[in-house]
């Protein structure tokens, strides 16, 4: 009954699962298939990359990981259960898909972490303030706590989702772009505060364009467009036979004296 | 000094005029909480076609009970509230564009209200009531209904503050919380519907939506938080509610129609001179930069 009305007790993690595990995924709109058979795992404290051209199905699979959406068949268990059983998974949506005219304060945001522990009816107390602080202390916002966030430039933006994702204690967080539109310096400090993070064993997920990046900071990468077209270590899955079906039309493969380079696809929603 | 005090007390002889301010007042501030997640999640149009969706029930009502006003407000809050609940079920099974859907449904039932209200012989004295609002006549016994159902409705704006702030700002954020989010945006609609329903007699069905959307988007000019942003929309929603009374006391015009533009004044004065979000504001910057 508690379950129909959608309120849910966080169920406790089975400690030799997998932190997540993706078996046999379809997910299909009105006939479409936006994700197609696609099975792996993670380990917890991992940090991987996902990596395809646009409407590759990259924001699908964040969704249903996250328990937003429901899978057409196959599973996801985030250690070891549904992803609806969880409030320790945080999405961090696109810049794009948020509302920044909204009337909220940087610490309103990063204090909607905390409501689902708050539980329905409870208000926050200082317990939940400090954490809060603490949150925005690590991803260097405490100047910026009491900002409306149209305030923020977009790489501070992305530390608030993060620091809200803290807040949230998440144990697995997936970031659907964080790093598009951003600039180098930006994007360099966000990608420290993950490297920091590293120590607390949260599993970052983290939905990218720029392949180098992918290459030279995360543990593995995940290459998808609709199907899984590899998951392993960087110079394992980027392979040119791999890339060419990922991207076909859209990549560009220049040889230099270094060896093959290449140069991905255009686009880049998300920018501002 | 006196003469000015005059002009404040003298309306106030009228125990109809008191009536009047009281009901406007607590009406000018539910609608205004809950007019608040209206204007944030850009329901403007559902509030409007929910309110013209009444009118059969306010029509079925006066017709059983020949005039009396509790049967009316037991039947117009039935009808909102199952108009809510069919409305977010339309929303989601989308074989048309909501808005397309929603605007069927409400005129639809606003022509059937129109053709029951229309067998009746005191016809347009009676229509305009619904329509516009007959603050005037307000009776004790409407009082208390509006201060028990506009309590309730503040109460739960308020237990529920931060579930709807979540809901309102980032829809995955209240799944991913685990939020019962489907729960709660049913129970926004039957919010809403309560509110329109408390606040028929003040402004009437065709002004309503001005009353939910105008004080909360001029509250939206004046603030960066939701919290405050609420508080300025319920005093400016009680304001506009006691200057309108007095204006429609003074000039002779329509009840309703004077609060609707008293809130209207406020809210141009705000786009104009609103610090940071104002039109003013905006031309400075660009002259600035």
């Amino acid at each position: 009954m508690l379950d129909k009305i959608g309120i849910v007790k966080p169920v406790a993690h089975q400690s030799n699962a997998a932190i997540l595990e993706v078996t046999d995924l379809t997910v299909a709109y009105n006939g479409t298939r936006a994700l197609d058979d696609v099975s792996f795992r993670l380990e917890a404290g991992e940090r991987v990359a996902v990596v395809g051209p646009n409407g590759a199905g990259k924001s699908t699979l964040f969704k249903v990981i996250a328990g937003v959406l429901e899978p057409t068949e196959g599973e996801v268990r985030v250690a070891g259960c549904s992803p609806r059983g969880h409030i320790c998974i945080a999405y961090v949506p696109q810049r794009t898909d948020v509302d920044w005219a909204f009337p909220v304060t940087v610490e309103d945001v990063v204090m909607m972490g905390r409501f689902a522990k708050l539980g329905l009816l409870r208000r926050p107390g200082r317990e939940d303030r400090d954490l809060v602080r603490r949150c925005l202390e690590t991803v260097d916002l405490t100047a910026f706590a009491r900002r409306q966030i149209s305030e923020l430039s977009g790489g501070q933006q992305q530390r608030m989702f993060i620091a809200r994702a803290l807040a949230q204690e998440a144990q697995l967080m997936l970031m659907d772009e964080p790093l598009s539109g951003l600039d180098i310096p930006a994007q360099d400090r966000i990608l420290e505060i993950l490297d920091e993070l590293r120590g607390s064993g949260v599993t970052v997920v983290v939905a990218t364009h720029d392949l180098n990046q992918a290459a030279d900071f995360f543990d593995r990468v995940l290459l998808l467009n609709h199907t899984l077209l590899g998951i392993g270590r960087p110079a394992e899955v980027f392979t040119a036979a791999n890339l060419q079906h990922a991207y076909g039309g859209h990549l560009r493969l220049i040889k230099t004296p270094e060896g093959l380079m290449m140069v991905d696809d255009t686009c880049c929603g998300g920018g501002r | 000094m006196a003469g000015w005090l005059e002009v404040l007390v003298a309306p106030l002889r009228y125990a109809f005029m008191v009536r009047g301010i009281l009901a406007a007042v607590m009406v000018g501030v539910v609608c205004a909480l809950v007019g608040t997640y209206m204007v944030l999640r850009g329901m403007a149009f559902l509030g409007d076609a929910l309110a013209h969706a009444i009118l059969p029930g306010i029509a079925v009502g006066y017709i059983v009970s020949g005039g009396a006003r509790q049967p009316i407000f037991w039947w117009a809050m039935g009808t909102g509230v199952v108009t809510a609940l069919g409305i977010g079920a339309v929303a989601k099974s989308a074989h048309i564009k909501e808005d397309t859907a929603i605007g069927i449904i409400f005129s639809g039932m606003f022509a059937l209200g129109i053709a029951l209200i229309s067998t009746m012989r005191s016809y347009a004295v009676d229509l305009a009531h619904f329509l516009f609002g007959d603050v005037l006549g307000v009776s004790p016994t409407d009082l208390w209904l509006t201060a028990l159902v506009g309590g309730l409705v503040l109460a739960t704006v308020l237990l529920f503050y931060k579930e709807f702030l979540v809901l309102s700002f980032d829809p995955v954020l209240a799944e991913t919380l685990r939020l019962p989010a489907g729960v709660l945006h049913y129970l926004l609609l039957i919010l809403i519907a309560l509110t329109i329903v408390v606040s028929l007699q003040t402004v009437g069905v065709a002004l309503m939506v001005a009353m939910l959307t105008t004080p909360a988007a001029t509250g939206y000019l004046l603030t960066r938080r939701m919290g405050p942003m609420m508080a300025i929309a319920a005093v400016i929603g009680a304001l506009s509610g006691v200057v309108g009374l007095y204006l429609s006391y003074y000039v002779a015009i329509a009840s309703g129609a004077a609060i609707v533009l008293v809130c209207t004044a406020i809210f141009l004065v705000a786009l104009v001179f609103s610090p940071r979000r104002g039109l003013l504001w905006g031309w400075l910057q660009g002259r600035a930069g």
